[in-house]
Parts: C-alpha cells; structure tokens; sequence
C-alpha cells in the first residue's frame, strides 16, 4: 500500500436540506478507489466546511446540495476557502444544479459540477485527472461494461 | 497534494505555524503523517517545543459514542480557558486503501474556535506506521501550544490499543446496550485504561453495565491497573495506587463531562506526583527510539537485499525446502557476510 | 390455491420444460444474464406456474375487496366508483406564488392540494434566521407565520378541497396554521380533510428533516394523533412513509418493512397514551413510493395491505374493519428521475403511475420530467397530471379491481415481499424495536448499503438506465424553466417584520409561556400552539421555545 500520496477529500452537506443519500454513496465510493474521505455530514454552515477542509488539509472538497441554494451557499464557501489560502483545492458540486447555474459555477472556481444519473466511476476519474494523477490505475471501469 | 518540499518550504511552514498560522499546521500534519523525509527536518526543529502538551487517548467499540464524548471533553476544557487538539483515527480499508473518516460529524459545535484543532487521521499502513505517525502529530500539535490533547481510536484492533496506551491518561468507553459482555474485554483493552467511562448511562442497562466494570475490577486489580502491556516490567509499587474510576456520562447532553475532566485532572495530577509521569515519558520514549531504530534497521536491511535474491528465497520457501526461519536466517546471514566484505573492500 | 395433485403435475411438467426445450434454446440462445433479479434484488424465476402459489389459500390470503385482508384493495369498488385524487405536490417561493399555482392546478382538473414547505419551514425556522441563509423558497413555500397561510390559501375552498401536507418536525404548528386560516373564515375543525405527513420516524431513518430526540419527536406525534380523535374527525393526522425510505435508497423490501415497523410503532405509542385502537387507528394514512419495477411495486402494495390488516385485527385487537385498512397515496420516485434527456422522465413517470393505479392507489402524485434539474415548470406539472388522466380515462385499467391478482407471478412476489418484510420485523424487535434501532444505526446502515449496492450496479451497467449509461446522447437539454418571483425574499421578509410590529406581543409572550409549560407538564401541546399561532407567534418562535425544551437530536454517521 503506497502511504506515501494518499488523496484527502472532504465531502460535505451545506444548507439545510438532509438528502444525504448521494453524499454518501459517492463518500464510498471515493474511499473504495483508494482515497481518505473525511465525511462532515448534513446541515454544514459554510464557515464550518472551510475550516474543516483547511484542518484537514483535503486535496478535494467535493459539496452536495439538492434544495437548490447553491447560488447562495457556494460562493460564500469558495470565498471563505480562498480567505484561508484554499484557493488551489479542487472544488465539485454534486446536486439538483439547472444548467444555467453551471457556468456561473465554473465562472467562481468551481470545477467539476455533477447532476442525478452521474456515475461514481466519473467522479473518481475526473478527481485523478484534474489532479494530474495517472489514469485508470485502479478503480476505473473499463469502457466496455460487462452484461453481468 | 503532497509534493515534495525544499527545506526552506518546510522552515517557512513551521515558522507560519508558530505565528498562529492553522493552514501551515494542516499542511506539516500531512508532511509528517506521509512520513516522508520531511518528518525529521519538522521534528529537529520543533522537538524542543514540545513536552507541555497532555495527551489523553479516548477508544471503545464502536457506536459508544467517543466522538460525542471527545467533542463534550473539548467544550469542558475550552471553558476551563484550556486549548484542545484532536486526532480522530479510523480504519482504513485493506481492500482500497482508501479510508471514510466521520468523526467531524459528532464535533461541530468546535469548528470555529481557535483554540481547537481536528484532524482526521486513517490507520493506512503497518501498525508501526500509525504508531509513529500518530506520535510525530501529537509532537506537531504540543509544539504549537494546544494543552491537551485527545486521540480518538476505536478499540478494535492491537493498532488503536497501542495507540491509544501512548497517551498519558487513558479512558475506555463503555456503553449500556451493546450485547451483554462488556465490549472491551473482547477487544483487550480492560486493562489499559486509566479511567472507564460509561456513556449513554440514562440508557437502560447502564447500571449493569457499572456493576459488571466494578466486578471486574474487583477481580484482578493488580493487572488491570497496569497502563499498557508495555510498561508491564518493574512497574513500581505507587503505580499501582492509582485505581481506575468508572463515570458516567450522558455525552449528548454534556452530563458527567466535568467529573470525567476532573478525574482526568486527578490522574494527571498523581501521575506527576508519584513520578510515574516521568518514568512513562522515559517509557515512551524508549520505546519511541526503539520504533524508530527498527524502522531504520529494516529499512537498511531490505535495501541490501537484492529484490532477485528475495523472490528465489520466497520460491524456495513455497517450493517447501526450506522453512522461513532457515531461510530468513539466510537471508541475514549473506548480508553481514556481505557488510564485511564491504569493510574489508573500504578498509583497504 | 390449486389443487395440489394439479401443481405437483405442472411442477413435474415444469422440470421436463427445463430440461428439454429450454436447454435445447440456451445452447443455441444463452439468456442475458446469469440470474434474473428485480430491482430489490429478489431472484426472479423463468416463468411462474400453479405450483408457485399452490400453498396460497384464496380467502385467508387475497380475499375480495373492501374485505380482510385487504390485498385486493380496500374498498369494494375501487375505481369504478371513484378513481384516485389526483394530488399533485406543489409549492415554491412566496404564499402568493404557491397560491396562484393551487389555483392552476385545481381549474386543470386536480383534486386536492398537496403542499411543499421549504427547508427553513421544514426545520422550523422562520425566513429571516441566520440558518436559513440561501434556501428561501427553494424546494416549497415558505411559511413562517399564520399571515403567510392566509395568503397561501386565499380563495381555495377549504371545505371542499382536501389538503395534504408535507410537513414533519414542525407539523403541529403548520397544521395549527391551517386550522386558525379555515376557522378564521367560518369553517370549523371538524369539517376539514387532509392530511399532515408527521411521520417522525422516518426523518431519522431517512431524510434526516428532524429536530428534536425521538421521545419527544414521538409525544408530539401522539399529541397530534390525540386531537385528530377528539376534533377532527375527518383528518389524518399521520401519513406514514416509505417515500422518502425508497429514495435514500432502500429496496422495495426495506421501504415496505421499515414504513410498516414505524406504523407499528405510532400505533403502540398511542395505545401507551391509553387511545382507543378503533378511535385512532382509521385516521393512520400512509404514502409510499412507485418505482421502476412494475410488477414488484404493484406486489409491495398488496403486500403491505395484508400485512397491516393482519396486525392491526390480530395484534393492535382492532375490531372495525374500518381499523384494518391501510390506504395509500402513492408519488413516482424522484430518484428514478434523470437530468439526461428530462423528456425520457415523462415515459418513467407513466410506467410508475400505471404500477401505483393497478396497486390500488388511493391518491397519487406524479412526478414532472424536469425536477432532476429544478423545481418543475408549469408545462411540466401539466403533463404529470395529464399522464393521471390518460391512464384514468383511456387506458380502461380502472375498470376492474386488482386485475393482476391470480397472476402466478405477481401472487409470488407478494408472497415473498411480505416473509422478507416479517423477517425485518424480527430483527428490529430483536434490536429493542424500532426507535432503539433507529439510535443504533440499523435502518439507517441497511438503507446506506442497498444505496451503494444499487449505484455499483448501475456504475458497472449491471442496470441500464437510459440516457445515464446506455443510449447516452450529449445534446443540450432544453427545458423551460421555472421563474421565480426575484423580490419574493424580500417581499416574505417584509410580511414577517409587519406580522411581528403589528401584533400584540404581550399576547404572544403569554401563549409562548403557554406552549413551554405543556412542554414540561406533557398536556397536549395541540392547544396552546393553536393559540400562540392564532396571536400570530412564529413558527421559529413556536418552534424555539420546543428546541429550547426538547434540545435537538443529531445522529452518528453511517455509511
């Protein structure tokens, strides 16, 4: 087991709405492909998911939210990541997010935005490229599905 | 994203440290918990910091409700005007190596105050791994002025129990309702701990839970007083004088917590009056050394062997004709024989 | 069911297909897969014969409708005397906007209100509260006072309509609420119908919309249990869920047994109060969910039927058969919904609609194609309800009762949906019941690893879902979406600092005084809230002072 380069994410539920069933689907799976998950759980203030992922020294802050107040909730954490020199940690929102959002998103420094229906696989091989670690080394699926 | 830093990275983060700055203490966490060749660059420079810090290990089964106690223990120390880091360490999976740390979760009510640190920590690798890794964060934290310090292990494994024996004061966490044995006894760790907790105790069964502590206590005193298996050998008799409380705690709602602090308080307290303070730090520290020793020791042995000879030992030994003993004796053999003739070679 | 030297005759007949024609068929076709399971997970078999079902006795196990136990439905005619309401779920912003909306739907043809609260209301805050910051409006109305109802319910017939409410942690307040607004305008308590969805349980097992620690979760819940006997005699007071199991991600199964233990377990609080079975247990209403296995969702309602009949007659000792019944509404799963090509959602939302019909619904909401993406448009509303009504009147399903009843397989599935649910009954009894399952993770852990399990099947294209890992297509998605009223925060924010100048806040001191004394002394809170929200005390107020009383609850972690 490589100790040496261990991934650290940090996956989080701002606002007010407790539908953690994708958080913590995609908690498990991130830990299955080798990384450390630190799971926060539901109803996070903003200022409490960046002090948690500046203590935590994540690599990967990754937010859930379904209610529909990411508008609101993630430019205030991004700013409060950059006010703690998080600035360079990889940012991805998961959620109910309507596709005139995203680029509003991205515009604030957010990288990777994900919808219902996206498979764990994509997340996890969208985490190792944008941190430029080599790709499909281990958990990735292969193209071609198998039938059973 | 752990990188490789220059030396003068490294004395630019532990300088920002020590002004207070917390993302520099997140960041020298990672570079010692790594164990890269950062660690000793960090240590050299902050060791002399350190040796204030109290360190108190908190472990039990799971679902004792630790988190909610540490998280409790901290507000207790916070209002007594005293600053509190955490290590939470979970298992990693042996299956990913990957790991799902959900401690935070029981803690909010502490993000924000300044006078706290949480890190996360995963069990990952070798057990002497963690052992030292957890031990150099400890060192980090001391280092930069948190009074005490709690490491949160769920006691499961002979990792967590070493981890956990390290620290000054130990607590084992019980809780009514578990099934009916006392939790700790099968995971061994009875007779590490300084002080027994029984949380959740406005729960059914929590005075069962006590009465079957007591019972066992009264049992067998002299080995269940011990700290740490050890610190087995020439335990002096005043250590033995310490006799583990058993409290209870409603951790939820915050009851019991300052009598636990206290009682913490008090063990800490003895321990510093009867000596038994110092002669566990020099415990501590031997066998810090020795950790440390054997680390290098394997470490230097496994790169003089040549990875060609290992595998045909390995095959010899599959193949049945020799048993691993001979063969590690072996192996052991040819590299002294071979560190000779490398003297032989230099000297001449 | 049949006669068994009959079934033993086709079980022989049954191998000698296998052995022959089928194999001689697999060796030049192999089958898909290996195994053949349903979306739960439950094997399913090639094909289903007589001898599946031979062990059945038709009275003791199906029965006719309207009688015990109920499988075939509860009521004698079902749809051919009356079809379904058809209750769409709705709500966004401020009271105006969701009021224009109720009004839209009922000239289209709905039948009855279902009310969305947003987050600040569903966690008992009030608009303006720190915690709230972002999430005005966003997934439902939101009301945070007696002036906001009023508003929400201007010119709606209370009298005629019934309403249901999705309201949790805070439901006798919002319930209250409703009360005052109808009886400000002349109507009285006991006219009303509808239904408040209060079902505590399931917010720690599931949705995690919870405030306080389950005792005093579960007194509020009698509390409220406790009134609709005494004075409401035409509300359910209780919609208790499988909904929300189903989309943290439970099986089938897990919904059907977990929705049932919870029902079990408000039943044996309110008889702890000293309630009469037969005076409460008629006024317990549930809700579950439809969702893509046709044929092992319409089995899950007739399971859930029978199994509830059987205990409330020969466990709760309930003696009218009014007691026995357990009805439904049923909503699409949400979770089924994809943001890839939102139009597949509209076939989705039929197929599921059609399951919930042929299961017996009592009342149904469809789901509109466009909420994996935001809250739905009205084009998008129309179509759900439209998709109501084309199964309604076109599609001739609703012209007899059960008609998959006697289907070989559908009679298995029920079977097997129902021992697989008595088998989770034993162990949540074996765990000290369900609330001390709950504190110890159970449901919760068995939920999260049905959740993985699922996703890692359709990760790997075990499951295809259309337009997610099959038939992908990388097209723009146009969809008109909704708008919504951009002064509406500050127009809510304003109503609120009015309400709290105008009032007479010496008045609601003293009925704030009132709620936290019933909290202590455990009389029925109903009263005293119903006063402090007719002297127009808030719910973050109301709710505040039953924070500060009950303290709030926050769960362990489980994966």
């Amino acid at each position: 087991m490589n100790t040496s380069r261990k991934i650290r994410v940090l996956i989080a539920k701002p606002g007010l709405d407790g539908h953690d069933r994708g958080a913590k689907v995609v908690a498990r799976a991130l830990r299955d492909a080798g990384f450390e998950v630190i799971y926060t759980g539901i109803r996070q203030t903003p200022e409490a998911i960046a002090e948690a992922a500046l203590q935590e020294d994540v690599d990967v802050v990754g937010l859930s939210i379904l209610s529909g107040a990411h508008m609101a909730l993630v430019p205030k954490i991004m700013r409060l990541l950059r006010e703690r020199g998080m600035g360079d940690v990889l940012v991805l929102v998961g959620g109910i997010i309507p596709d005139e959002d995203v680029p509003k998103l991205r515009a604030i420094g957010v990288r990777g935005v994900f919808g219902p229906g996206t498979l764990t696989s994509d997340i996890v091989a969208f985490i190792r490229r944008e941190l430029g670690l080599e790709d499909g080394l281990d958990g990735d699926h292969a193209e071609e599905g198998e039938g059973s | 994203m752990t990188r490789a830093r220059t030396p003068e990275e490294i004395d630019a983060l532990i300088t920002a440290a020590q002004e207070g700055d917390r993302r520099a203490l997140a960041r020298l966490i990672t570079l010692v918990e790594n164990e890269g060749p950062a660690v000793e660059a960090v240590l050299q420079r902050l060791y002399p910091l350190t040796g204030n810090a109290y360190v108190i290990g908190i472990t039990g089964a799971p679902g004792t409700g630790k988190s909610t106690l540490v998280n409790a223990m901290t507000r207790e120390y916070r209002s007594r005007g005293l600053t509190v880091g955490i290590i939470a360490i979970d298992p990693t999976s042996p299956f990913s190596g990957g790991a799902l740390l959900g401690d935070r979760v029981r803690m909010r009510d502490l993000v924000g105050d300044p006078g706290v640190f949480i890190r996360s920590m995963a069990t990952r690798g070798s057990l002497g791994g963690l052992a030292r890794a957890t031990d150099d964060v400890v060192l980090l934290l001391d280092a930069m002025g948190f009074d005490r310090i709690l490491i949160e292990t769920v006691g499961v494994g002979q990792a967590e129990v070493d981890i956990a024996s390290s620290a000054h004061t130990v607590i084992v966490v019980e809780a009514p309702g578990m099934g009916d044995d006392i939790q700790a006894i099968k995971a061994g760790i009875l007779e590490i701990a300084d002080i027994f907790v029984v949380n959740k105790a406005d729960r059914e069964g929590a005075e069962r839970t006590v009465m079957a502590l007591q019972a066992m206590l009264g049992l067998a005193p002299r080995t269940m007083t011990h700290h740490g298996r050890r610190m087995r050998v020439d335990m002096p008799e005043e250590a033995r004088a310490w006799v583990p409380p058993i409290i209870k705690t409603v951790a939820t709602r915050g009851e019991g917590v300052p009598e636990l602090v206290d009682a913490v308080e008090r063990h800490r307290a003895y321990l510093l009056e009867s000596g038994e303070f110092h002669r566990r730090e020099a415990t501590r520290v031997a066998h810090e050394l020795d950790h440390i020793l054997r680390e290098a020791l394997l470490q230097r042995l496994v790169r003089r062997i040549s990875p060609a000879r290992l595998e045909a030992t390995v095959q010899q030994v599959v193949a049945r004709r020799v048993d691993p003993y001979t063969a590690a004796a072996e192996l052991m053999r040819r590299e002294e024989e071979a560190r000779g003739e490398d003297r032989g070679d230099g000297g001449a | 069911m049949y006669d068994r030297e009959k079934a033993q005759e086709v079980r022989k007949e049954k191998q000698r297909w296998q052995e022959t024609t089928v194999r001689k068929a697999l060796e030049r076709f192999p089958e898909r897969y290996e195994s053949f399971m349903t979306i739960s997970g439950l094997p399913v078999e090639r094909v289903y014969t007589p001898d599946n079902v031979v062990e059945m006795d038709y009275m003791r196990d199906l029965g006719l409708p309207g009688e015990f136990p109920f499988t075939r439905g509860p009521y004698p005619t079902m749809y051919r005397g009356r079809l379904w309401t058809m209750r769409m779920f709705a709500g966004f912003g401020t009271a105006e906007e969701t009021n224009r909306r109720f009004k839209y739907l009922l000239s289209e043809g709905e039948t009855g209100l279902s009310i969305a609260f947003d987050m600040p209301t569903l966690y008992g805050y009030d608009t303006d509260a720190p915690e709230a910051e972002g999430e005005f409006g966003k997934c439902g109305v939101a009301v945070s006072s007696l002036r906001d109802m009023e508003i929400l319910l201007d010119g709606i017939p209370l009298d005629r309509v019934t309403t249901s409410m999705t309201i949790n942690s805070p439901a006798a307040v919002i319930w209250a609420m409703y009360i005052v607004t109808a009886e400000k305008r002349g109507i009285p308590r006991r006219k009303l119908g509808g239904t408040i969805q209060n079902d505590i349980l399931k917010e720690y097992i599931a949705q995690k919309e919870y405030i306080f620690p389950p005792d005093p979760s579960m007194r509020l819940v009698v509390d409220t249990i406790e009134f609709a006997t005494q004075e409401m005699p035409l509300w359910h007071p209780i919609s208790i869920s499988g909904y929300h199991i189903r989309e943290a991600g439970s099986t089938a199964v897990q919904e059907l047994a977990f929705t049932l233990a919870d029902g079990f377990t408000y039943v044996e609080a309110a008889l702890d109060r000293g309630l009469d079975v037969d005076a409460f247990a008629p006024r317990l209403s549930f809700f579950f969910n439809v969702h893509n296995d046709f044929f092992e969702e319409i089995a899950k309602f007739r399971a859930a039927r029978r199994i509830w009949a059987r205990a409330m007659r020969d466990k709760y000792g309930a003696k009218k058969p009014r007691s026995w019944l357990l009805r439904f509404h049923a909503q699409t799963a949400g979770c089924t919904l994809t943001a890839q090509q939102p139009e597949n959602n509209i076939v989705r939302v039929a197929i599921q609609a059609l399951a919930a019909v042929l299961g017996g619904a009592q009342s149904l909401h469809t789901n509109s194609m466009d909420e994996a993406l935001a809250l739905p448009s009205e084009k998008a509303v129309r179509i759900a309800l439209r998709t109501q009504q084309i199964i309604a009147h076109e599609t001739e399903v609703t012209n007899t009762i059960d008609p998959l009843g006697g289907s070989f397989y559908v009679e298995e599935l029920t079977n097997r949906l129902e021992e697989a649910a008595e088998e989770y009954f034993r162990r949540i009894e074996a765990l000290g019941g369900m609330i001390a399952a709950i504190e110890r993770g159970y449901p919760q852990q068995e939920i999260a690893e049905a959740a993985f399990r699922y996703q890692m099947e359709v990760d790997a294209k075990r499951r295809i879902i259309v337009g997610v890992n099959e038939y992908v297509q990388d097209e723009p998605i146009e969809i008109p979406l909704l708008e919504m009223d951009p002064q509406g925060y500050e127009r809510q924010v304003a109503r609120l600092n009015e309400v709290r100048r105008t009032r007479d806040n010496r008045e609601v001191l003293r009925t704030l005084r009132a709620v936290r004394e019933a909290a202590r002394n455990g009389k029925n809170l109903m009263y005293p809230i119903l006063d402090a929200v007719a002297a127009y005390a808030t719910l973050g107020e109301i709710m505040g002072v039953l924070r500060e009383e009950f303290g709030e609850w926050e769960e362990p972690v489980w994966f």
